[in-house]
C-alpha cells in the first residue's frame, strides 16, 4: 500500500521530492471549432484502474473510451497515445411527465470497476438512473454453418446435402458495449456521486438529500443509508454535493455538503448513518462572513488519497487537504484563484460562482490538481509547497513540447506575458481532470475537448 | 438576473459619502463586492438566501409547455394580459402559464461524439442484450 511508485516515477523522480515534472503536451480530442454544440460539452472524465483506459462522457449522454497503445511503453521516447476504443450512448433524454420536466441525459459521473475478466465494467450515471455497461472485444467469429449462408440468410433446407463443424475464424477487432444492469426511480433528486466500495461488490449513489446503497447485482432495491430531507422543506438549509467510499475500509464513505463540511459515516453503526462519526469543518472567523461566504464554501468535489489516510476538498476558491484524524480543519490549504475574491460580485451575476471544479491526486498522493478558468488549470505539490499554473490550449500542440507556466496578475502593474484578471475568459472552464494511476499522464476537459498531457520523459 | 438597476452611478455617489466604510470594507474585498451586488439588488436577501438558492438547485431540469395547463390558465385569464415565464423558475406547474413561444427548440438527431471522430458508427453497432438477469 505505501510504495505505490512505478519503477519509471522512482528514476525520473516523478511527483515531488526530487525534480519538478516538466509538463508536454501529448494529444488532443474534439472538434476545433469554437461553436460548440451542447451535446459535445464534456461532463466527466475518468480513468480505469490501471489506467490503460480513459472513459469521458458528454451532455449528450454519450460516453468515448480511449484505449492506450500499447507499442510505445518500451520504447523510452514517449509513453502510448490514447485512441478510441469505444463509443456509445449511454443515456437518453427522458421525461418526467408527472412534473414536466426533462431529465437530462448529461453524465454526471463514470467510475470503473476493477478488472475481473477479460471484460471491463464501468458504471455511468445522469441524474436520474445508473448503468452498468459492459465493454467486451471480440476478434473471432464462427464461420461454416449449415443452415445460414455467410451473409446471414438461411438456406433452403432442402439444399442442405452434408454436415460440417462451424469454425472460428479471426476477424477485425469489434468492441462492443452493452448494458448488464439499470439502477433506476431510486432517486427523487439529482445524483451528484457514485461511487464503487472496496468490496467491489457494493456501491453509493448519492443525490441532493439522499445517499443510497445498491449491490452491483441487484436492481429493483437498494438501501436508503443517508436522508437529510427536513420534515418541512422550507427549513432546508444545506444540500449533498458529493459523496465518495474509503478506499480500503469498505464500511466508510464521506459526503460533502453545501455549507463546507464533510461528514464520515460509518455503516457499521446503524443502518441509516444519519448521524455521522467524524464532522470536519474548517471554524469560520465570523468577522470575515460576507453574502457571498456559504456560496464560496460549498464542497464541489471531495477525494480520498490512494492511501485512505487523506481527503481532499474542493471549494469556489481553494483546495484542502483534510487528516481524517482531524475533524477541526484541513492540514493543507492552497489557493487556486484567489484573484477572484474581488470579482465575486460579477462571478455572481454570471452564475460563475456556482461552477463546480472537481480535483484530483496523482498516484503517490504528493501532488493534487484541479482546474480554473481562461482554460487554466493549477497543481500543487504538498512536498515541494511549489505550484504551477498551466493552460490547455491549441497553440502548445507540438508532442513533447514542454507547457509553459502561466502567470495571472491580480492587480497593479502587469508583467510581460502575465494576465490579467479582467482578461480571464471565464467561459473557458477546466471543471474534469484526471491523473493516471501510476503515470505522470493527465486528462484535462475544456468545454468540449480533451487533452492528454504527459511529463517529459527525456 | 434579474432586473439590473443604474446602480453604477448610485455606487458611486455612495462611495463619495461614506468613504470611511468604503476604506474598510476595502480591506476585506470579500465585503467590497458584497456592497457592489447589495447596491445593484436591494431586494436580494431578503428572503434566506440558502433556501432559495437550494431550492432552485432541487427544482433544475427544464421545464415543458404543457396545453392543459395553458388552456386552463388561459380561461382563467380572458380579460387579463397573459404573463410570460419571468427568469424564475416557479415551482410548481401550472401556476404561472407557460407559452408556446417558451417552448425550447426540439433537441437534434444524437449522432456520434465528436471526441471519437466521424469514421467509428460502422464499427460500434448498438448492441441489444438481454439485460438485469444473468451474471454480467
Amino acid at each position: 500500500m505505501f510504495l505505490k511508485f512505478s519503477l519509471r516515477s522512482i528514476f525520473y523522480g516523478a511527483g515531488g521530492g526530487g525534480n519538478d515534472i516538466q509538463w508536454c503536451f501529448s494529444q488532443v480530442k474534439g472538434a476545433v471549432d469554437d461553436d460548440v454544440a451542447e451535446a459535445d460539452i464534456i461532463s466527466t472524465v475518468e480513468f480505469n484502474h490501471s489506467g490503460e483506459l480513459l472513459a469521458t462522457g458528454d451532455k449528450g449522454g454519450r460516453v468515448v473510451i480511449f484505449q492506450q497503445e500499447q507499442e510505445n511503453k518500451i520504447q523510452s521516447l514517449s509513453r502510448g497515445e490514447y485512441n478510441v476504443y469505444s463509443t456509445f450512448q449511454s443515456h437518453e433524454p427522458e421525461f418526467d411527465y408527472l412534473k414536466s420536466l426533462e431529465i437530462e441525459e448529461k453524465i454526471n459521473k463514470i467510475r470503473w470497476l476493477p478488472q475481473k475478466n477479460a471484460a471491463q465494467f464501468l458504471l455511468s450515471t445522469n441524474d436520474k438512473t445508473i448503468k452498468l455497461w459492459k465493454i467486451s472485444e471480440r476478434d473471432k467469429r464462427p464461420e461454416g454453418y449449415n443452415l445460414k449462408e455467410e451473409d446471414g440468410r438461411y438456406r433452403d433446407p432442402s439444399t442442405v446435402t452434408t454436415l460440417r463443424v462451424p469454425v472460428f475464424r479471426p476477424m477485425d477487432l469489434m468492441v462492443e458495449a452493452s448494458p448488464r444492469r439499470i439502477f433506476a426511480n431510486a432517486h427523487t433528486y439529482h445524483i451528484n456521486s457514485i461511487s464503487i466500495n472496496s468490496d467491489y461488490e457494493t456501491y453509493l449513489s448519492a443525490d441532493d438529500l439522499r445517499i443510497n446503497l445498491w449491490h452491483l447485482e441487484i436492481t429493483d432495491r437498494s438501501f436508503n443509508i443517508v436522508d437529510i430531507k427536513p420534515a418541512n422543506m422550507e427549513e432546508l438549509t444545506e444540500v449533498i454535493t458529493a459523496a465518495e467510499f474509503h478506499p480500503n475500509s469498505c464500511n466508510t464513505f464521506v459526503y460533502s455538503s453545501s455549507k463546507g463540511t464533510i461528514r464520515l459515516c460509518d455503516m457499521r453503526a446503524s443502518a441509516l448513518c444519519d448521524r455521522h462519526s467524524k464532522l470536519f469543518e474548517e471554524p469560520e472567523d465570523p468577522s470575515n462572513r460576507s453574502f457571498f461566504s456559504e456560496i464560496i464554501s460549498s464542497i464541489s468535489d471531495v477525494k480520498f488519497s490512494h492511501s485512505g489516510r487523506y481527503m481532499m476538498t474542493r471549494d469556489y476558491l481553494s483546495v484542502k487537504i483534510w487528516d481524517l484524524n482531524m475533524e477541526n480543519r484541513p492540514v493543507e490549504t492552497y489557493q487556486v484563484h484567489e484573484y477572484l475574491r474581488s470579482k465575486l460580485c460579477s462571478l455572481y451575476e454570471n452564475d460563475c460562482i456556482f461552477d463546480k471544479f472537481e480535483c484530483c491526486w496523482n498516484g503517490s498522493d504528493s501532488v493534487v490538481m484541479t482546474g480554473s478558468y481562461n482554460n487554466f488549470f493549477r497543481m500543487f505539490d504538498r512536498n515541494t509547497k511549489r505550484d504551477i499554473t498551466l493552460e490547455a490550449s491549441r497553440e502548445n500542440n507540438k508532442p513533447r513540447t514542454v507547457l509553459k507556466p502561466r502567470k495571472v496578475c491580480a492587480s497593479g502593474k502587469r508583467k510581460k506575458d502575465e494576465i490579467s484578471v479582467d482578461s480571464l475568459d471565464f467561459n473557458k472552464k477546466i471543471l474534469h481532470t484526471a491523473w493516471h494511476p501510476k503515470e505522470n499522464i493527465i486528462a484535462v476537459a475544456t468545454t468540449n475537448n480533451l487533452y492528454i498531457f504527459q511529463d517529459k520523459v527525456n | 438576473m434579474s432586473e439590473k438597476l443604474s446602480a453604477d452611478s448610485r455606487c458611486e455617489q455612495r462611495g463619495d459619502e461614506k468613504q470611511d466604510t468604503q476604506e474598510k470594507e476595502a480591506v476585506v474585498p470579500e465585503r467590497a463586492e458584497e456592497a457592489k451586488l447589495k447596491a445593484k439588488y436591494p431586494n436580494l436577501g431578503q428572503k434566506p438566501g440558502g433556501s432559495d438558492f437550494l431550492m432552485k438547485r432541487l427544482q433544475k431540469g427544464q421545464k415543458y409547455f404543457d396545453s392543459g395547463d395553458y388552456n386552463m390558465a388561459k380561461a382563467k385569464m380572458k380579460n387579463k394580459q397573459l404573463p410570460t415565464t419571468g427568469p424564475d423558475n416557479n415551482l410548481v406547474t401550472g401556476d404561472h402559464i407557460p407559452t408556446p413561444q417558451d417552448l425550447p427548440p426540439r433537441k437534434s438527431s444524437l449522432v456520434t461524439s465528436k471526441l471519437a471522430g466521424c469514421i467509428w458508427p460502422a464499427l460500434f453497432p448498438p448492441i441489444d442484450l438481454p439485460c438485469n438477469q444473468e451474471d454480467y
